[in-house]
């Protein structure tokens, strides 16, 4: 009897437990679409605007990314956002499984803004808070094709870490081919730091 | 005389190089119309390649959106994804009272993952490994399936799984891929108190309550510990036709709004381990832990304690308690190598009055040479009451994918 009135009480908490998250779902959001392309490049150079521009993958660039991001970028070109030495980038890594989409700003050879747009996984979603994205302000690239400053993990997401590490650095690579800065060397900051996933 | 023949020559010859360099009237006009023709043709022509401009240009964009599309649509393939771990271990241990020695080269763990995503909502996912390399009769391996669920995100920051899944206590039970742990071996606390790597068969949900903070609550398969068992281990039915006859429950409440810092607590309860056959004996574990990461700092920590009825002193004296700690420092000392240290604490027998703890002291290196390949080496002093701890050397390489 104890035993049935037991589990009663614990699928009742269980199914009690369950109607209020669902209720509360609408509330904040881990996984989905958080901001579209059109209105981040908005925000990103308000009250300007960006010119939308393109960046051609050329077999020189290519082969360059796939060395930051390990493995091979997809696609023939990328598409970018620029107002003077300011540039944005809509860039997509996979996390475990599913890609997730990273918006990031560059200005003068660092990074302003890292800002996750859309996240498709039930676990690691911790990458979008803005706690953790604040990390990447002020980063830059290392001889190396690194970032220049340490990122501090979580724990159980560190492959949707490292996914925003590859794209954060990708963007400030991209940033100095399409900037043609004098720069592209000088901007890669030598230093012996590193942040390598940990 | 001959001045003046020379100078009639010489206006004659002027006058015809004047006449022969200025045409007509109508020879001026035939040039003009003929250039104009000519001009007329040319700007006929450059309309012309403009438009075959503007053309080639709207099918090289037509193109190249085409070969975009194909290139990076998700293919039917890329909806079921492949994965994997695997780790070798070689042991040079020696007992403290030297009756025994453990010398082995063990290929612990070769896990293979499978997943499918149905749709943005539904996925499955599955783990299915093999144990010591060689699994069947009177051979010292094992096949086993870890995970199999389906999980459904019902909500936007909620999700629900049912299946065969891993419970949400403690650091390594979830994560346990090689190159994400100090140690070639896997830590005692969590195998011999939790035990990790502990799966069960049931229902489950994980969410989100605010920014930072989540919940996981299941409702699953239990321990059942036959006749003469008193360790949680022992119990670990592995949903083998699992007996079924008290479920148990576990949920976590886990923090990691701050970066590097994730601290969590999960409760489990069982009515009875014993699953209707003979005395009832219930069991509550609770664990907690904090993981911190600071530049290239590290420090894990976590203690877990079973609090089991007192007829489990029947079978044992002092199962009723059985607790375990550890905390681990780690320093990444370059992009490619950490140190760590752990001091870690376990007793089975934590009820009884005489001391029965296990302790253990490991210290040692990991060289990633990709942050997916690692290779671990660590020195270990294990001391128990009755001499019967293990010390000496670890050695591993491990991978995951």
């Amino acid at each position: 009897m104890l035993s049935k009135l037991y589990r009663v009480t614990v699928v009742t908490a269980a199914a009690a437990c369950f109607a209020i998250t669902s209720l509360t779902s609408l509330s904040v959001s881990a996984k989905g679409v958080f901001q579209s392309g059109p209105d981040f490049y908005a925000e990103v150079f308000a009250p300007q605007q960006g010119e939308s521009k393109v960046l051609w993958l050329t077999p020189e660039i290519r082969t360059q990314a796939a060395v930051i991001v390990d493995h091979p970028v997809r696609g023939l070109r990328i598409r970018y956002h620029q107002n003077t030495n300011k540039t944005a980038w809509i860039l997509e890594e996979i996390g475990k499984e599913m890609p997730i989409t990273i918006g990031v700003v560059v200005e003068d050879d660092v990074i302003q803004q890292v800002k996750i747009l859309a996240y498709r996984e039930s676990r690691g979603g911790e990458v979008r808070y803005p706690a953790y994205t604040a990390q990447y302000k002020g980063a830059a690239l290392q001889e190396d094709y690194r970032l220049n400053q340490n990122i501090d993990g979580i724990t159980g997401a560190t492959l949707s870490m490292w996914a925003v590490n590859k794209a954060a650095a990708l963007a400030l690579y991209y940033h100095a081919v399409v900037t043609e800065s004098s720069s592209t060397k000088s901007s890669l900051i030598k230093s012996s730091a590193t942040n390598s996933p940990k | 005389m001959k001045k003046q023949f020379l100078a009639t020559i010489v206006g004659l010859n002027i006058t015809a190089v004047a006449q022969a360099a200025t045409p007509s009237m109508e020879e001026m006009w035939e040039m003009i119309q003929q250039q104009q023709g000519e001009i007329a043709t040319l700007k006929e022509q450059l309309r012309s390649n403009d438009a075959r401009i503007q053309e080639t240009e709207v099918i090289a964009e037509a193109t190249i959106s085409a070969v975009e599309q194909i290139s990076m649509a998700p293919s039917a393939s890329s909806k079921t994804t492949f994965g994997g771990y695997g780790e070798l271990h070689y042991n040079s241990l020696d007992r403290d009272d030297s009756a025994s020695s453990k010398d082995q080269m063990d290929f612990h763990r070769f896990v293979m993952f499978t997943g499918h995503q149905f749709s943005d909502d539904i996925r499955f996912f599955s783990e299915l490994e093999v144990e010591h390399s060689i699994a069947g009769e009177d051979q010292p391996g094992e096949v086993e399936l870890e995970q199999a669920y389906i999980e459904w995100d019902f909500a936007g920051q909620h999700s629900a799984k049912a299946g065969l899944f891993l419970l949400p206590i403690g650091i390594i039970n979830e994560t346990h891929e090689p190159n994400t742990f100090y140690g070639t071996e896997r830590n005692n606390v969590e195998k011999n108190i939790i035990p990790a790597t502990w799966w069960e068969g049931g229902a489950a949900i994980h969410g989100e309550i605010s920014p930072g903070l989540s919940y996981d609550f299941a409702a699953h398969s239990g321990l059942y510990l036959s006749s003469g068992d008193y360790k949680p281990r022992d119990g670990r039915q592995k949903v083998g036709k699992a007996k079924a006859d008290d479920l148990a429950f576990t949920g976590r409440l886990k923090y990691t709004a701050i970066p590097g810092l994730e601290i969590a607590a999960s409760v489990q309860m069982q009515q009875d381990v014993h699953q209707g056959e003979g005395d009832a004996i219930g069991g509550t574990l609770f664990e907690t832990h904090v993981a911190w990461q600071r530049n290239d700092f590290q420090l894990r920590a976590l203690y877990a304690a079973w609090d089991f009825d007192s007829a489990i002193n029947n079978i044992m004296k002092g199962a009723d308690e059985q607790t375990g700690f550890y905390i681990e420092p780690s320093y990444r000392i370059s992009d490619k190598m950490g140190l760590f240290a752990r001091y870690s604490e376990y007793d089975n027998l934590a009820g009884s009055a005489t001391n029965t703890a296990v302790e253990q002291f490991d210290i040692g290196l990991n060289y990633w040479l990709h942050p997916n390949v690692v290779f671990k080496m660590d020195y270990q002093n294990q001391d128990t009451p009755t001499e019967t701890g293990y010390d000496g050397i670890n050695i591993g390489v491990g991978y995951s994918f």
